[in-house]
């Protein structure tokens, strides 16, 4: 057992379930990620089901009891966030496509990244306990104290989960860095890279950076609740606002953590789609992408605009949050160029790409209102909020991951899942997720809060609720349709051709479908002229 | 590239401009102080800087989607072999392709943010002859504390004054929403917040907990009313005898 699984074997033959428990091959732990975060969407989907039809109408429509609705809620933010989101994005897609983008034959530290699969798979047992427990937490995903410290709920659940898979997205971090700056084929220099890989190399320096003020400060919360100390209790020298600086200074980095990767695969599917190269390549990486991160880390406070900041710091903050506008703005302008004088053709991967252009849009500009302190003074905590992080965070985030799916599906199956049903399922989404999230929009402004099980006090409210139920509802149907697809595709679909979108990143043209173990039959060498993107020569 | 060079002076004019308008916004907004009785009200205020933001978004995005939808629909593909024609840009070309839309992006951005610190400066900045209630949020209720010292459980207001509520809570974090009149901030144990408002008009409306704050957070609501000066002192007469 001492050297990896994947080093022994000539190539991976048939299904043997030990192989993939104890896999160190990048490819079946991103396979893993995918499983485990595709199981946590589901469960969390279901949630959001249930938190719909709850709020269809007025009053109590499934609950006995308001705290079944508010664990719910806090089930669906916290796992589509951190069980969903980030391992599907980065856990399962920088994990499978990395590597082969690089040319390197695997992650330079591939038993630490089973390990942190791992860790992931025990997070998301802890995470799934969590529901089945008799005092399940019901602290929404922010757990903000004092009610996370004085709930009877059991907390302690949430917060291992947030270790764990904290230790895990850091041991990836450093995993992936590492392979990033030794592990690139001979002659790749920085700025020959995909897309892919900068936007994840960002997400990463993200993490590594960010993730441990998350841990401290639930830790303290942890302390707090069970050894009787008093970090966020006011009445003993603490202080309620210190949980939320702490928590939002890793939690809206995070948001990068998610939109960064989603903005790469974009990029993947936009560029190979238009066999076109990227527009303004350099402004784009070390503009937009870089640009994040460097204003990134000092937004958070826009997350406490009405929680009692000095005023000169939420105003210092409004300016920095509507500054992201800027490096945003560049990979906005880079993705559009990157259509012009495309040669576009369309497939379900494409049309995924297509609908992610207008969901930037929608989640970007309705973020512009709430980055300044005077309008959010009304707009907090409504369900307007609501809305613009679903667009922005969830729906781009996720159409662009559903995208990248249907775009490497050849690559991991080998077979094409593009068919009638994954078109249908796309429409199904597309028109699901509009008939969702504006009606939000529209009763945000007059004023529906947020987290309400009942809303007897704005009964206007409930025609909105009950189109956006019917909505959801249709999101239910696309995304199931989906799913039967995927599975159906991946045994039955029929077998693709080794590069179908005759795309010129390595991943396509070096290594077959499914790569085998160390990835490439031959050692990849590239010259200072290849590019992934190398379409016309010009 | 002699009028590349003009392009970017004159956008790094414009960008200049905006920032003098900004901060000229900005010093405007810092000297301007509520008086005994001119004072601006912070609901309108709000509902004219939304329309400003809306039309500024929605022009934005209008114009980002037809150039998407028109590329999405142009350069399709007329045959399979076909690549794309996307060009190698120049160094100037790539730093103009940066310099402009990022100039006009901060342009935009700087005149938000003085139009919205100059409503900021109007919504924290409390007139001189404001009443003062005080607010408690427990869970899961609301109470009200008035000047007479009179304890209620719905916001009576007289009309024609301004009214700031400083707020704190006996328990867990709530978060005090007004719609109607445009205003939110949590009220938290160990810690005094304020908002002040302007009832001009009477009205019944609701304040709801915008915070989560545990298991009856969805009905943590009460009334506020915002009645003529004599019925509110009538009111507040009845509640002291009550009480």
């Amino acid at each position: 057992m001492s050297t990896p699984a994947s080093a022994t074997l000539p190539h991976h033959t048939g299904f043997n379930l030990k192989e993939w428990i104890l896999t160190t091959d990048h490819k079946r732990i991103g396979i893993l990620y995918l499983i485990g975060s595709m199981a946590a969407f589901g469960v969390a989907g279901i949630m959001a089901l249930l938190i719909r039809m709850e709020q269809a109408q007025v009053g109590a429509q499934l609950i006995t009891d308001p705290t079944q609705y508010n664990r719910w809620l806090f089930f669906h933010g916290a796992v589509m966030i951190l069980a969903f989101l980030i391992p599907g994005l980065t856990g399962f897609a920088a994990n499978y496509f990395l590597p082969l983008m690089i040319g390197a034959k695997d992650v330079a530290f591939p038993r630490i990244n089973a390990f942190s699969v791992w860790l992931f798979y025990f997070a998301i047992i802890l995470a799934l306990l969590s529901l089945v427990i008799p005092d399940g937490p019901d602290i929404m995903w922010t757990g903000y104290p004092p009610y996370s410290v004085t709930t009877m709920a059991n907390t302690s659940f949430y917060v291992f989960t947030i270790h764990l898979l904290g230790f895990s997205s850091i041991l990836g971090a450093i995993n992936f860095l590492v392979t990033v700056i030794y592990m690139r084929a001979p002659g790749m220099g920085w700025n020959q890279l995909n897309m892919f890989v900068w936007t994840t190399v960002a997400a990463f320096v993200l993490q590594l950076v960010f993730i441990p003020v998350l841990a401290a400060a639930v830790t303290l919360l942890l302390f707090d609740k069970y050894l009787g100390t008093h970090f966020y209790d006011p009445s003993a020298g603490g202080d309620v606002l210190l949980y939320q600086n702490l928590f939002w200074f890793y939690s809206h980095p995070a948001v990068y953590v998610i939109f960064l990767p989603a903005v790469g695969i974009l990029f993947e599917i936009i560029a190979t789609m238009s066999k076109n190269r990227i527009f303004n390549y350099k402004i784009a990486v070390y503009g937009g992408i870089w640009g994040i991160i460097a204003i990134g880390g000092i937004v958070w406070v826009h997350h406490l605009y009405v929680a009692g900041m000095p005023d000169w710091l939420r105003l210092g903050m409004m300016v920095t949050t509507l500054l992201i506008s800027v490096p945003v703005g560049l990979l906005v302008m880079s993705l559009w160029g990157t259509l012009y004088k495309g040669a576009i053709t369309y497939n379900v991967a494409m049309m995924y790409a297509a609908a992610c252009l207008y969901l930037v849009l929608v989640g970007g500009l309705t973020g512009i209102p709430l980055a300044l302190p005077s309008l959010t003074l009304h707009l907090s905590d409504t369900s307007f909020v609501h809305a613009h992080f679903h667009f922005i965070m969830a729906l781009f985030s996720a159409f662009a991951l559903f995208g990248g799916i249907y775009y490497w599906f050849p690559k991991m199956t080998g077979r094409l899942a593009d068919s009638k049903m994954a078109v249908v399922s796309f429409w199904c989404n597309f028109i699901g997720v509009n008939v969702t999230f504006w009606p939000l929009f529209i009763i945000g402004l007059e004023g529906m809060p947020r987290r309400y099980w009942n809303y007897e006090m704005f009964p206007q409210f409930q025609p909105y609720h009950e189109v956006a139920t019917a909505g959801a509802f249709l999101i239910g149907i696309g995304m199931l349709l989906q799913f039967i697809n995927f599975i159906y595709a991946a045994i039955n679909g029929p077998i693709a051709e080794d590069n179908p979108w005759k795309s010129k990143s390595l991943e396509w043209t070096h290594c077959p479908n499914p790569p085998g173990p160390g990835n490439f039959p031959e050692d990849v060498v590239v010259d200072e002229n290849w590019t992934p993107y190398n379409y016309n020569t010009d | 590239m002699r009028r590349l060079e003009t392009t970017l002076s004159g956008i790094f004019l414009g960008t200049l401009g905006s920032a003098f308008v900004a901060a000229s916004a900005f010093a405007e907004g810092t000297g301007a102080d509520g008086s005994a009785d001119g004072f601006p009200d912070p609901a309108a205020g709000w509902d004219h800087l939304w329309k400003e933001v809306l039309t500024d978004i929605t022009v934005i995005g209008v114009v980002f989607m037809i150039a998407a939808l028109y590329m999405l629909i142009k350069f399709r593909a007329k045959s399979p072999d076909q690549v794309g024609g996307g060009r190698k840009l120049t160094a100037a070309q790539a730093v103009a392709w940066a310099l402009i839309p990022a100039s006009l992006f901060m342009a935009d951005d700087f005149f938000l943010a003085a139009n919205g610190w100059t409503q900021w400066n109007v919504q924290r900045r409390v007139p001189a002859n404001a009443m003062e209630i005080k607010v408690t949020g427990q869970q899961w209720y609301w109470s009200f504390e008035y000047p007479d010292g009179t304890e209620t459980d719905q916001l009576v207001v007289p009309i024609g004054q301004p009214i700031v509520l400083r707020m704190s809570s006996d328990d867990v974090i709530h978060s005090f929403g007004m719609p109607a009149y445009r205003v939110t901030e949590d009220v938290m144990p160990g810690r005094i917040t304020y908002i002040w408002f302007n009832p001009d008009k009477p009205m019944d409306t609701v304040v709801t907990c915008r915070e989560f704050c545990g298991m009856n957070h969805s009905v943590m609501y009460t009334k506020v009313r915002a009645v003529p000066q004599k019925d509110y002192e009538a009111w507040l007469k009845k509640q002291a005898a009550a009480g």
